[in-house]
C-alpha cells in the first residue's frame, strides 16, 4: 500500500526512519504524549540503573562466590564428574540435533551459545576453558551427527541411560576409590535447582500419563482416584506439599531414612504429576474419535492403541506445554529454599547472611535472578518456536 | 428399556463386563493396600512419638504471639490462631487479586498499544516478571527494598498522608464514629431492600437480568439510604484518619507492615505479568473481522471496544484469569517466607508447638481446597452462562 | 443347524436393538448377507445406517438381539470380539489415518502388531496393496501431504492388509471433492469384482446400481426396503424410499 502512494505522489509521505518514528511513536497526540512520557521515564530507570550498576553495586561478591552459586558445597576435587556429566550431556544433545536438526538444532545452538557466553563470566580460567571445550565439542558432536539416521535408536537409549549415569556420577559410592559418595547435602547452587527440576520432570512425565489415561479411563474407580488425585494437589500450595514431604515421609515410611533432597523430589514430583497430567489429558482430548475407531477396528488392544496411536500424536502437541511446565516447576524448584535447601536461591540467602558481605543482598539477589531469569527466557523462546513449528506442520 | 437378552453364555472370564469389574476391583484393592499400609505405619509412627491423631489440642491454649491480623492474644486458642491466619491469608489475596487485575489489563492492553515504546516497556516487564521466581521476588522486595527503606523519622512522605519506611507503609483509613452503627443499619438496608425487590419482582415477571435491574434500580436506592442515613445519624459516621508521628511511631490511620507489603508487592506483580498476557490473548482472539464489522455498522473505537471486542475477549479471558487468581492465592502461602503470619505460616507454627502435624495439615489442605471448589464452582457457572448466551 | 446358515451367510442379524440413552436408534434390524456380497445401505442422515455398520465390528454395541459374523457370536466375549474385529475390515468417511505414521506405517501397522506379521514380510505386502489402490508412488509421505482421494485410498489399503472377509464403508466418498470420488469407486470396483463381501453406506447411486446385489433402505432404525437394483431404483415398494429416491436423484 505504501508503494502506491509514493508512486501518487503523496505529498505529505515520508519514507525510512523517518516514517517509521510518525507511524510508532507520533501517530496521534496522545501517543505523542504517551512516547515523551516513556522516554522520561526510560531515561531516569535506565539513568539510575547504570550508575548503580558500573559505579555504586559491589560486585565482588559474585566471582568470589560463583563456586557455590553454581554447586553449592561440591568438593573442588571431585568437580571432574560434573565436568563428565556436562560433556556427556553436550555429546547426546549434538548428535541429536545433528539427526534430528529442526528444533532440536536450535536448542542445541542456543546451549552453545549459552556456554560461550558463561565462558565470558569470571569464573577461574580453567572453568572458562572447559566451558569453551563443551561448546567446541557440542558442535563437533553436530558435525558427527549430521545425516546418521541409523544412530537414532542408540542415541535414544543414550538418553535414557544418561539419566542414571548422572545420578551415579555425582552421587558416586563407596568410601573411596574412584568415584567417593558426594553426599546429597553438599549438591547445591544452580546444579542443584536443575537436579531437581529434571528429576521431578522426568519422574512425573510417566505419572502423569498414567494419571492423565486414568481420568479419561471407562472405568469409573480409576477416573475417580485419578480425578481427585488431581484435583486435591492442583488445589494446594507447593509449600505445603514441600512441607508435607519433609515432615510426613517419615511419619508413613518410618523403615527407610529418605534424605532431604530426595523428600524434596518426591515432593517435587507428586506435585508436577497432576500438572503434567492435565497437560497430557488436553493433548488426549485434541486426538479425533476416529482415530481409537480407525485403531479400534484393525483389531488393536487398549494398550497398542494408546502407545501406538494415540500417545504419540496427543504428546506431540502438548510439547509447549511440557515445556511451559518445565519452566514453571525451574521456578518452582526455588521454594525448596524455603525447607532450608542450598538450591540456587538458597545458596544466595546463605551468601546474605554471611557477615563477610554483609549489605550486598542487591547484588547477590539480582545475580540470582539474572540466571534465573536467562534459563527461564530462553527456555519459553524455544517453546514459542516449538509451537510455530507444530502450527506449521498441522497446516 | 435395555434388556440383556444378549445370550451370555460366555465364559465369565472373557466376558468383557465381567473383567471390567475384576479391573476395577484389583484396582481398588491395589489403592486400598497401599492406603492401609501408610496408614498402620502412621499409626506406628504417631505411637512412636506419644500422638493420636484427632483434633483436640485445637481447644488448648496456643500460647505464641501473632504479629498482626484481627483480635488475638496468646491465650486465646489454637483453633482462634488458627482463625487469625486464614483472615490474613485471605486479605493479602483479595487485595492482591485486585491489584494484579489492575496491573495485568494496564500492562497486557499496553502490549497491544500503537506507541512502539510503550509496547515494547510493556513486554519487557511481562518478560522480567514472570521469569524470575516469585519467592525470590517477595524476598527482593522485603530485604532489598522495604528493609532499606529510611527509618521512621524520616520516613518518606507521599500527597502529605502516606508515610513510608522501614516499618511499614502507613496510610490514612476512615475509622468509624459513635454513629457507625446506625449508618451501617441504613446501608445494610440499601443493599437487602433491592435484593428483596428483585427477588419478589423476579418471581412475578420471570426477569432474570440482575445486571440490568442493580444498575436501574439497585444503585439508586442503595445510594438515597446511604446518603440520608449520614446526614441522619447525630454524629458523624466515618472520620477519615490521618497517621500523625508520635515519639517512636505513627499512630492512627493503617499500617500495612513490611512484610505484609513485600508480599504483597510480590504476588501481585509477578502475577500481574501473567495475566497481561492473559488480557493480550484475550484481546487478540477476537477476529479482525468482528472490529471491521463494527466499524462497518458505524460504530466509533470506543464503542467497538466497549461492545463487540470487550464482550468476546472477556469469555476467553476469564477462565485463565481465575486461574491466575486462583495461583495467587495458593502462592500468598509464600507468606513463611519473610514471616507474614498467613493461613500456612501458623499453621506450621502450630504443628512445631504440638507436633500434630497430620491434623494441622489436614485443615492446610481443607482450607486451600475449599478455596479452589468456590473458585471452580464460580467458573462453571461462568461457563454455563456464557454457553447459554452463545445459543 | 446354526453351521449351515452359517456357511452360507456370513453376516447374520437377528432383530438388533440399539439405545443411545433413550434414543431407540436400531429398531430390530433383522438381515443376512451372503459371502461375496455387495450391499449398499442408504437412507436419510439419522436413520441408523451408520450405527447399524458400526455395530457390526462393534464400534458400537448393541444391547438387544444378535449378530453373527463368519460363524462367531459377536457378544461380551473379549475373544469373539478379537477375532471378528480381525475379520472386519472398515473405511471411514473421514479416512482416520494415522497422521503421526507414514503410508507405509499406516498399512503395516495392524499386521506388525496385531497379526506379529514379519516385518519385511508387512512390508512388501503393503507396497503390493498399493500398487492395487495405484498410489505406489507416496509410500514414504505423510497422510497430510495426500490428496483427499489418495487418503481414502491408503485408508482401504490399510483396512485389506489385515485381510479381512469382510469390508465396511461408512460413506467413503461424502467428504471428498467431487473430483477425487471416482479414483475411490474405482477401487472399490476393483475390490468388488475380486469377490470381497462388501456392506457400503453411499449416497453414489450409480455406484450402487452397478456394483450392488441387493440395496437396503434405512430409515428410522429399521430396514423399510430390500431389493435388487433393478426392482429398488424401478419400483420401490415404500412410499418413502420413493420420497428419497427423487430428492436424491433429482439432485
Amino acid at each position: 500500500m505504501s508503494n502506491e502512494m509514493i508512486r501518487q505522489g503523496h505529498p505529505r509521505e515520508m519514507t525510512g526512519p523517518l516514517k517509521w518514528l510518525r507511524d510508532n511513536l507520533f501517530n496521534n497526540w496522545y501517543n505523542g504524549i504517551l512516547t515523551v512520557i516513556s522516554l522520561f521515564f526510560i531515561f531516569v530507570v535506565s539513568k539510575a540503573g547504570f550508575t548503580w550498576i558500573f559505579f555504586e553495586a559491589s560486585w565482588e561478591v559474585i566471582p568470589a562466590n560463583l563456586n557455590l552459586f553454581m554447586t553449592g558445597m561440591y568438593p573442588p576435587e571431585e568437580k571432574w564428574r560434573i565436568w563428565t556429566v556436562v560433556y556427556m550431556l553436550a555429546f547426546l544433545a549434538g548428535i541429536s540435533a545433528g539427526i534430528w536438526g529442526g528444533i532440536i538444532l536450535r536448542f542445541a545452538l542456543i546451549s552453545t551459545a549459552v556456554s560461550l557466553l558463561l565462558a565470558v563470566l569470571p569464573f577461574e580460567s580453567i572453568t572458562r576453558l572447559l566451558l569453551l571445550g563443551a561448546a567446541i565439542f557440542l558442535t563437533a558432536s553436530l558435525l558427527l551427527g549430521r545425516g546418521r539416521t541409523g544412530w537414532r535408536s542408540v542415541v535414544l537409549w543414550g538418553w535414557v541411560l544418561s539419566f542414571p549415569l548422572t545420578v551415579i556420577m555425582l552421587r558416586g559410592f563407596g568410601e573411596s576409590g574412584v568415584l567417593p559418595a558426594v553426599m546429597t547435602t553438599r549438591w547445591g547452587g544452580l546444579l542443584l535447582t536443575l537436579i531437581l527440576a529434571s528429576v521431578s520432570i522426568a519422574a512425573s512425565f510417566p505419572l502423569g500419563i498414567l494419571l492423565a489415561l486414568g481420568r479419561r479411563s471407562r472405568l469409573p474407580a480409576v477416573s475417580w482416584f485419578s480425578i481427585s488425585y488431581i484435583e486435591v494437589v492442583r488445589g494446594i500450595p507447593l509449600v505445603t506439599i514441600l512441607f508435607m514431604s519433609q515432615i510426613m515421609l517419615p511419619i508413613f515410611l518410618p523403615d527407610f531414612r529418605i534424605d532431604k533432597i530426595i523428600r524434596a523430589m518426591i515432593g517435587l514430583t507428586l506435585f508436577s504429576t497432576a500438572y503434567m497430567a492435565e497437560n497430557v489429558r488436553g493433548g488426549l482430548q485434541g486426538v479425533p474419535r476416529g482415530q481409537y475407531e480407525a485403531a479400534e477396528a484393525l483389531g488393536l488392544s487398549y494398550s497398542l492403541t494408546m502407545v501406538l496411536v494415540i500417545l504419540p500424536q496427543a504428546l506431540r502437541s502438548v510439547i509447549p506445554a511440557i515445556v511451559g511446565h518445565f519452566i514453571s516447576l525451574f521456578k518452582d524448584t526455588s521454594l525448596v529454599a524455603i525447607i532450608g535447601l542450598l538450591d540456587l536461591l538458597g545458596i544466595a540467602r546463605s551468601i546474605i547472611a554471611n557477615p563477610d558481605w554483609l549489605g550486598l543482598q542487591t547484588e547477590v539477589y539480582l545475580f540470582a535472578a539474572f540466571i534465573y531469569f536467562m534459563v527461564s527466557y530462553s527456555m519459553s523462546r524455544v517453546s514459542r518456536r516449538i509451537e510455530l513449528a507444530l502450527g506449521i506442520e498441522r497446516k | 428399556m435395555q434388556t440383556q437378552t444378549i445370550p451370555d453364555k460366555i465364559n465369565f472370564w472373557r466376558n468383557v463386563i465381567v473383567l471390567r469389574i475384576v479391573m476395577q476391583a484389583l484396582f481398588v484393592i491395589a489403592i486400598a493396600l497401599v492406603a492401609g499400609l501408610l496408614y498402620t505405619n502412621m499409626l506406628r509412627g504417631l505411637e512412636g512419638l506419644g500422638l493420636t491423631f484427632n483434633f483436640e489440642f485445637l481447644k488448648q491454649e496456643a500460647g505464641f504471639g501473632i504479629a498482626e491480623g484481627i483480635d488475638y492474644a496468646p491465650s486465646d486458642t489454637y483453633f482462634r490462631a488458627f482463625q487469625v491466619g486464614a483472615l490474613n491469608s485471605l486479605k493479602v489475596s483479595v487485595l492482591g487479586i485486585i491489584f494484579a487485575t489492575l496491573l495485568g489489563l494496564l500492562f497486557g492492553v499496553s502490549r497491544l498499544s500503537g506507541n512502539w515504546l510503550v509496547r515494547k516497556i510493556a513486554a519487557f516487564y511481562v518478560e522480567c516478571f514472570r521469569n524470575i521466581p516469585l519467592l525470590l521476588q517477595i524476598l527482593f522486595w522485603y530485604t532489598v527494598v522495604i528493609l532499606q527503606l529510611p527509618p521512621v523519622r524520616e520516613s518518606i512522605t507521599l500527597f502529605h498522608n502516606i508515610f513510608i519506611s522501614q516499618r511499614g507503609i502507613y496510610i490514612p483509613w476512615l475509622k468509624p464514629m459513635p454513629g457507625f452503627a446506625q449508618w451501617a443499619g441504613y446501608i445494610a438496608a440499601g443493599v437487602i431492600l433491592p435484593v428483596l425487590i428483585y427477588i419478589l419482582k423476579g418471581r412475578k415477571s420471570g426477569t432474570k437480568d440482575f445486571a440490568r435491574f442493580a444498575v436501574t434500580w439497585g444503585l439508586p436506592v442503595f445510594t438515597c439510604l446511604a446518603v440520608s442515613g449520614w446526614y441522619m445519624s447525630p454524629q458523624t459516621p466515618l472520620v477519615l484518619e490521618v497517621p500523625v508521628l508520635q515519639r517512636f511511631n505513627f499512630t492512627g490511620g493503617v499500617r500495612l507492615s513490611p512484610e505484609f507489603s513485600a508480599l504483597l508487592i510480590g504476588l501481585s506483580v509477578y502475577t500481574s505479568a501473567f495475566i497481561a498476557e492473559v488480557v493480550r490473548g484475550g484481546i487478540q482472539s477476537v477476529k479482525e473481522g468482528q472490529v471491521e464489522a463494527a466499524k462497518a455498522v458505524g460504530l466509533n473505537e470506543s464503542q467497538t471496544l466497549r461492545l463487540v471486542v470487550l464482550p468476546q475477549a472477556l469469555r476467553v479471558i476469564i477462565p485463565p484469569l481465575s486461574n491466575q487468581h486462583l495461583n495467587l492465592a495458593k502462592n500468598s502461602s509464600l507468606a513463611i517466607a519473610v514471616g507474614f503470619p498467613d493461613l500456612f505460616n501458623v499453621g506450621s507454627t502450630m504443628m512445631n508447638q504440638t507436633g500434630q502435624s497430620i491434623p494441622v495439615f489436614t485443615l492446610i489442605m481443607a482450607s486451600y481446597l475449599i478455596m479452589s471448589i468456590i473458585a471452580s464452582l464460580f467458573l462453571n457457572w461462568y461457563n454455563r452462562r456464557v454457553r447459554i448466551i452463545e445459543q | 443347524m446354526s453351521n449351515n446358515i452359517s456357511d452360507e451367510f456370513i453376516v447374520i442379524c437377528d432383530d438388533v436393538h440399539k439405545w443411545f440413552g433413550k434414543l431407540h436408534v436400531l429398531r430390530g434390524v433383522t438381515t443376512r448377507f451372503k459371502k461375496g456380497e455387495k450391499v449398499v445401505i442408504c437412507g436419510p442422515s439419522g436413520s441408523g445406517k451408520s450405527t447399524f455398520i458400526r455395530t457390526i465390528n462393534r464400534l458400537e454395541e448393541y444391547q438387544q438381539g444378535k449378530i453373527i459374523v463368519n460363524g462367531t457370536e459377536l457378544n461380551r466375549d473379549v475373544k469373539n470380539i478379537e477375532k471378528i474385529r480381525e475379520e472386519v475390515g472398515m473405511v471411514f468417511q473421514h479416512f482416520n489415518l494415522f497422521p503421526h505414521l507414514n503410508v507405509l506405517q499406516n498399512i503395516t501397522l495392524g499386521p506388525i502388531w496385531r497379526k506379529k506379521t514379519d516385518k519385511e514380510e508387512a512390508r512388501s505386502a503393503a507396497l503390493e496393496l498399493l500398487e492395487r489402490v495405484g498410489i505406489s508412488d507416496q509410500s514414504d509421505k505423510f497422510p497430510g501431504q495426500l490428496s483427499g482421494g489418495q487418503q481414502q485410498r491408503v485408508a482401504i489399503a490399510r483396512a485389506l492388509a489385515m485381510q479381512p472377509k469382510i469390508m465396511l464403508f461408512d460413506e467413503p466418498t461424502s467428504a471428498l471433492d467431487p473430483e477425487m470420488i471416482n479414483e475411490v469407486l474405482d477401487v472399490m470396483r476393483e475390490l468388488a469384482r475380486s469377490g470381497m463381501t462388501m456392506l457400503i453406506i453411499t449416497h453414489e447411486m450409480g455406484f450402487a446400481r452397478e456394483v450392488a446385489d441387493r440395496i437396503i433402505f434405512f430409515d428410522e432404525g429399521q430396514i423399510i426396503e430390500d431389493a435388487e437394483p433393478e426392482a429398488f431404483f424401478n419400483n420401490p415398494q415404500n412410499e418413502r424410499t420413493r420420497l428419497f429416491l427423487s430428492r436424491i436423484l433429482h439432485h
